[in-house]
Order: C-alpha cells, then sequence, then structure tokens
C-alpha cells in the first residue's frame, strides 16, 4: 500500500452534492429558490416581507424560510404577508447547508410553492461557500454600511447573481456614494445587475420578484466570472468536466451557486 | 466561522479513506485553498485539530497549499493575478468575457498515512 494517497476531492462535495439534487427536485416540481445574503440588520426581512406581500397580492405562490441563531421574529413579520413561513434556528451555526434546507422543506414547503424564498443567516462571509441548490442568489447591502462592503466581502457579492441596495431612502443621510458601490461591485462580478430599493418608501419593491419570476419562466441569471471558475469541486479540469471517483460516485464541474443549465 | 463546518468536512472524508484504505491512522493531510475560496488557512487548522479528535485523522498535520487566484480576458488574451479584494475587471481592455482561471479551489489534494507501529513491515503497503 502507497503511504500517500491522491484524494483530489472537494472539500465542499457532499454539500454541492445535495445542493445539486434538491436544485433538480425543485425544478421538478416546478420551483425556484432565491437564497439571500447579506450583513445582520442589511433590511433583508423588511424588503422580503414586501416582496411577499406584492406576491401574494399578485397571486404568486410564493413562500419563505429564514434562519437565524434565535428567535422566531422574523417568520413573525414575514409571515404578516400571508405567505407560508418557516422559521429555521441554526443554534450557533452561522451559514444554511444544502441537506439541512432539505430536510426543512420536506414535508412543509407547499406543492403550489413557484418561488421559495431562502433568507439565510445574517453573514456575509459563511453562507457564501455554501449552494443551497438555489437559482438565483441576491446579495443585499444597505446605505448605512459604507460603499466598500463588495470589496471587504468579495466572495459573497462576486457570486451574487444579482444585488440590492437596501435602505435607499436613507442614502443622503448616510452620505451613501452610489456610484463608488456600484463600481466596487463591478469590480469583483462584472456585469451584475445592482438595484436600488427602500422597503419604507416602496421604491425598487417588486425588482426582486421579477427577477424571480423571470428565472422561474426560464431566463438566465447573470453568471457571475467568480461561479464559473474551478473551485475544487471533484477532480482537475481538463477532463471533459466529469471524472470517475474511486467510490463510484461521478461529480460533474463548473457548477456554482447559478447552475444556469439546471434551472427550469 | 465556517471554518468548523469545513474542517468536519475535511476529516470526515479523510476518515472514511482511511477506513476504505484499512489506514491506521492519517500522518498528514494536504490542501489545495485558493485565494477566493473565502477559508482562513489559520482558523481552519484550528478547527481540524478539534474535528480530528476521536477519529482515525487525529494527530495528523494539516498543509495548506494556497493558490493564487488568476483570470483571463477572453477577447483580448490579457492574463493577471487579481489580488485581494479581487478585480475581475480586464486591465486592458476593461470588456466582458472574463473568465476565473484559478483562486475558488477547496480541495483535499493527498493523505499520507500514518505507520502502524505493531505492525510488521512485510503487512505494511
Amino acid at each position: 500500500m502507497c503511504r500517500t494517497v491522491d484524494l483530489r476531492q472537494a472539500v465542499l462535495a457532499r454539500n454541492d452534492d445535495s445542493a445539486r439534487e434538491l436544485r433538480a427536485a425543485l425544478a421538478a416540481r416546478g420551483t425556484v429558490a432565491v437564497n439571500l445574503l447579506s450583513s445582520p440588520g442589511s433590511g433583508k426581512t423588511a424588503l422580503l416581507e414586501a416582496e411577499l406581500g406584492l406576491a401574494r397580492r399578485r397571486g404568486v405562490p410564493v413562500a419563505a424560510l429564514t434562519a437565524d441563531l434565535a428567535t422566531e421574529n422574523d417568520a413573525r413579520r414575514l409571515a404578516r404577508s400571508g405567505a407560508p413561513v418557516k422559521q429555521v434556528l441554526t443554534d450557533g451555526l452561522c451559514h444554511l447547508e444544502a441537506r439541512m434546507l432539505a430536510g426543512h422543506l420536506d414535508g412543509w414547503l407547499p406543492q403550489e410553492c413557484r418561488l421559495l424564498f431562502v433568507e439565510n443567516v445574517g453573514n456575509l462571509v459563511c453562507p457564501a461557500s455554501y449552494d443551497l441548490g438555489e437559482s438565483l442568489r441576491v446579495v443585499l447591502a444597505s446605505v448605512t454600511e459604507g460603499e466598500d462592503k463588495p470589496l471587504k466581502y468579495p466572495t459573497a457579492f462576486g457570486l451574487a447573481n444579482l444585488v440590492l441596495v437596501t435602505k435607499a431612502d436613507l442614502a443622503a443621510a448616510a452620505e451613501f456614494d452610489e456610484a463608488a458601490f456600484t463600481a466596487n461591485v463591478r469590480r469583483v462580478n462584472p456585469g451584475v445587475e445592482v438595484v436600488h430599493t427602500s422597503a419604507r418608501t416602496g421604491d425598487g419593491v417588486g425588482a426582486l420578484l421579477e427577477r424571480a419570476l423571470a428565472v422561474l419562466e426560464g431566463a438566465e441569471p447573470h453568471r457571475p466570472v467568480m461561479s464559473a471558475a474551478p473551485h475544487g469541486h471533484g477532480h482537475d479540469h481538463g477532463d471533459g468536466g466529469r471524472h470517475e471517483h474511486g467510490d463510484g460516485h461521478r461529480h460533474e464541474h463548473g457548477h456554482g451557486p447559478a447552475v444556469v443549465g439546471e434551472t427550469p | 466561522m465556517h471554518e468548523m463546518s469545513i474542517a468536519a468536512a475535511v476529516v470526515e472524508q479523510v476518515d472514511a479513506a482511511a477506513r476504505d484504505h484499512g489506514a491506521a491512522g492519517v500522518a498528514r493531510v494536504r490542501l489545495r485553498v485558493g485565494e477566493l475560496a473565502g477559508v482562513v488557512p489559520q482558523a481552519l487548522d484550528f478547527c481540524f485539530e478539534l474535528a480530528c479528535a476521536g477519529t482515525l485523522v487525529e494527530g495528523a498535520v494539516l498543509h495548506t497549499e494556497p493558490v493564487t487566484a488568476r483570470a483571463r480576458c477572453r477577447p483580448c488574451d490579457t492574463e493577471w493575478a487579481v489580488g485581494m479584494p479581487p478585480d475581475l475587471c480586464c486591465p486592458s481592455c476593461s470588456g466582458g468575457g472574463v473568465e476565473l482561471l484559478s483562486g475558488r479551489e477547496l480541495q483535499i489534494l493527498d493523505v499520507e498515512w500514518a505507520e502502524r507501529p505493531d505492525v510488521p513491515a512485510e503487512q505494511k503497503g
């Protein structure tokens, strides 16, 4: 027996496999998942509450799952929209994983649901590494957080299919430099759309729902430069994208949060 | 801090491989971590030691190989190290069509098994 053995396994292979399975299972029932990432207090819940309310008024079957370390406050707020809402308490864990999400959806996600919004744990570091089987990854930043947020958290912003600026009504008071923020987003994620929103005034509310509906109808989300790179999902490249593992499992390459080819 | 989850995933995979290979223990695990993988090697090292406890991987040394993030502009064929924070816009033509060549790796490269002290030499691999 050789003392050193090549494994060449992606560390997050299991999560990526679970995410792929979940995305396929959701696609098979005609549901698209939207993964919302931001730092704590950026206004994810307020914006999502407005978007869910709008979806309900337009007759779009939506549901939301919200993850926090503790309290059911966010679920209570989101439930005011009338949409089915589930609170997940991560009990200290800083992010959701695909298998965890699949477990929470099992037996809960209403059959008629077309858009599932997943409000990830408020954190711009850890959730960025975990594909949840979403077809649209949205990163939010409020105007009070500073224009350099995309540069401080390049993986989160770099993997976004859509960037939403929240609390736009406070932009003047916070002296938010919109051009600098947009330039910083473009630097880590060239070509991604940036939409300014205010849950308070209603400006930009509906953009998230529209973008999610477009993906549901088959539109290809923006593909970030960062998502298309090899990130150790399986073996070295140059093998035609697939490689048989010793354990008989096959892994596909090049999948990121936006697996365009797998969206319905 | 998701390094604990990452460390647990590494240990789980290496522990399974050690069982598959009938290894008595693990001396070293080599990881490749890209600049843009979102993982802090020092934090991972600390978590790895905790995650190893009670497994075949206990006592193993974690060796992390950093991978520089590089991108290429397809239209003008310019290649550059994107740096940190990364600049993914082409420095030559500022056009679209940029692809990331490396930097998102988070991969277990190889594993070195520990010698079993009480096993005669001919039974070793």
